[in-house]
């Protein structure tokens, strides 16, 4: 933006992750597990937004994440005893083959029926998981084992269970903003500019698409994986449409179109949503009230915020400066 | 050689038969034109010989092998590419830009290399950044290359077109109306450029309203009425004949 050395950036990225590291001892009880929550959320978030770059609005997000939870579940507790540092990349795999078997139907679509065919699909999974008793039905599955100990560390507790959340959200966080910024990324945008243009340059625009379905449903499957091996319960519930509304609002609010954008924005939520908890009945209100707020001030998400405020701050400056002589 | 052939291509929609048992045959380094009036079937024609439709019956064959059916991308990867009648760019982006998305298949990056970039294949990259204003200069507009596409004056961006196609190195180029909407200096300047890509190895199909570049470029002319062949020829006994008269009746 204004004036950056060039070592801002790399500074404030270090300040932030010495934040995140050290917040276990500032956080505690209720508000750990919130954290602990939202990290996970971060891994959705960042995936769900590089199925937007192609065009795509994907409401299978969430039935992906439920795909590698149950994988992990039922291999880990139900049926076998398979570690949980084998069952959380296979999650993650799982989630990726079911994601590439549905891009066939899927991927024909646009738009809207893109939302609406993932809408399906993911709706399909979720009844199947309580309606079969292979799944657990209705009741789901309980209680799942934590993480086993690895290096020594228990994964009773929920500070580890955070430090893992953590390092493998950086990790993809670290992927996605890479893919975001590669020839990949570039070209996954072109395609949703014009994807007859690019199809003309030469370029597979069908494998492309399902390369992104594919590799932002293998993160959702693997933020399953965590979830359910952290609450140690699951529930086919868990994994409802509210829940894929909260990671698209993220999205919306922060805004799409910047890679940071629906992080700000999940964070933001959430943040709203845990400070009107004790009014009950309001939230739902104040939730509403502040996404429309936003949408209506704020089209472009609340990352535009600091361009928006940028007249406004120099009009003070301006001021301060007139003050000061 | 033959390099492209038709077969009794047809493509119907319903009840309504846009081309009718096309037969043609492209010589290499041929400079074809192809006439006919609106509704005709041309751009249909195009379409289904670069993979954006699927023909009803007949064949499209490419250098000897059929081609019929396949997706445009890898009809572009055999060295077939087309442009459009309506212009259709990245508009967002710059001429620049444009065309270096459009050198795609000649990035000689594979995935993971496209995945790291920055930092991953600097020298690639520089490569086909080189290309890509070699081409935009071949095409004249290298001096707009840090310009919006979108922004760009009409024949700009008609030329933007014609770089994007000549990115993917064609053996074949499919131009779709290069010179609509352009005045006479333009037009001219276009068709001396076309002429250059022919010259360089490029064999042209070109559609074309304009009589008079047509017929001063093209040495050999298609002709076609209501999906259907109507003539074929040098472009003096293409301007003679009865049916095309008719047919273009006051063109």
């Amino acid at each position: 933006m204004k004036n950056r050395g060039n070592l801002t950036k790399p500074l404030a990225l270090a300040v932030l992750l010495l934040f995140l590291i050290l917040l276990p001892l500032f956080v505690r009880g209720y508000w750990l597990d919130v954290l602990i929550l939202l990290t996970i959320n971060v891994i959705l978030v960042v995936s769900f937004r590089l199925v937007t770059t192609m065009g795509g609005w994907n409401f299978a997000h969430i039935a992906m994440m439920g795909v590698g939870a149950y994988t992990s579940a039922l291999l880990t507790t139900k049926y076998l005893d398979w570690p949980f540092w084998l069952t959380l990349p296979l999650g993650g795999l799982v989630a990726a083959f079911v994601a590439l078997a549905i891009s066939y139907p899927c991927l024909r679509t646009k738009g809207f029926y893109f939302f609406l065919s993932t809408f399906a699909a993911g709706e399909a999974m979720r009844q199947v998981w309580i309606r079969f008793q292979f799944f657990g039905g209705k009741y789901g599955i309980c209680p799942i084992i934590h993480p086993n100990p690895i290096l020594g560390i228990e994964f009773v507790r929920a500070v580890p269970n955070y430090y893992l959340a953590l390092v493998i959200t950086l990790l993809s966080v670290f992927i996605f903003y890479r893919l975001d910024k590669s020839r990949i990324g570039d070209t996954v945008k072109a395609i949703n500019s014009d994807e007859e243009l690019c199809e003309a340059m030469g370029i597979n625009t069908w494998g492309y698409k399902a390369l992104v379905f594919v590799v932002a449903s293998f993160f959702a499957g693997i933020a399953g994986v965590l979830l359910v091996h952290y609450n140690g319960l699951i529930n086919a519930e868990a994994f409802s449409v509210a829940y894929c509304y909260k990671i698209i609002t993220a999205t919306i609010i922060g805004g799409a179109a910047t890679f940071v954008g629906p992080i700000i924005g999940l964070v933001v939520m959430t943040g709203v949503t845990e400070i009107f908890r004790d009014l009950l009945e309001w939230v739902p209100l104040i939730y509403g009230v502040f996404i429309i707020g936003v949408l209506l001030f704020l089209p472009d998400g609340l990352v535009t915020l600091p361009r928006r405020m940028s007249p406004l701050i120099k009009k003070i400056q301006m001021i301060g400066k007139g003050i000061a002589r | 050689m033959k390099i492209l052939e038709l077969v009794g291509l047809s493509k119907e929609f319903g009840e309504l038969v846009a081309v009718n048992d096309i037969d043609l045959v492209i010589e290499e380094g041929e400079i074809r034109g192809l006439i006919g009036p609106n509704g005709s079937g041309k751009t249909t024609l195009f379409n289904l010989i670069s993979g954006f439709i699927r023909p009803t019956k007949g064949k499209v064959i490419w250098q000897g092998h059929d081609i019929t059916g396949k997706s445009p991308h890898t009809i572009t990867k055999k060295g077939l590419a087309r442009t459009f009648q309506l212009t259709t760019l990245l508009k967002e982006r710059t001429a620049l830009q444009n065309v270096v998305m459009a050198c795609h298949l000649h990035t000689e990056m594979g995935l993971f290399e496209q995945f790291l970039r920055r930092g991953g294949a600097p020298e690639k990259e520089k490569k086909v950044e080189r290309k890509a204003m070699a081409i935009l200069e071949a095409m004249g507009i290298a001096h707009v290359q840090g310009e919006i596409a979108g922004e760009l004056p009409h024949g700009y961006q008609r030329a933007l077109g014609i770089a994007i196609a000549l990115a993917s190195d064609p053996k074949l180029l499919l131009l779709d109306e290069p010179v609509t909407g352009m005045n006479p200096v333009e037009t001219r300047d276009m068709m001396e450029r076309i002429k250059k890509l022919r010259d360089s190895g490029v064999t042209i199909l070109l559609v074309e309203h304009d009589m008079k570049a047509v017929m001063g470029t093209c040495e050999k002319i298609t002709a076609m009425n209501f999906g259907k062949k109507i003539g074929e020829g040098l472009p003096e006994e293409i301007s003679k004949n009865k049916d095309v008269i008719e047919a273009y009746l006051g063109a």
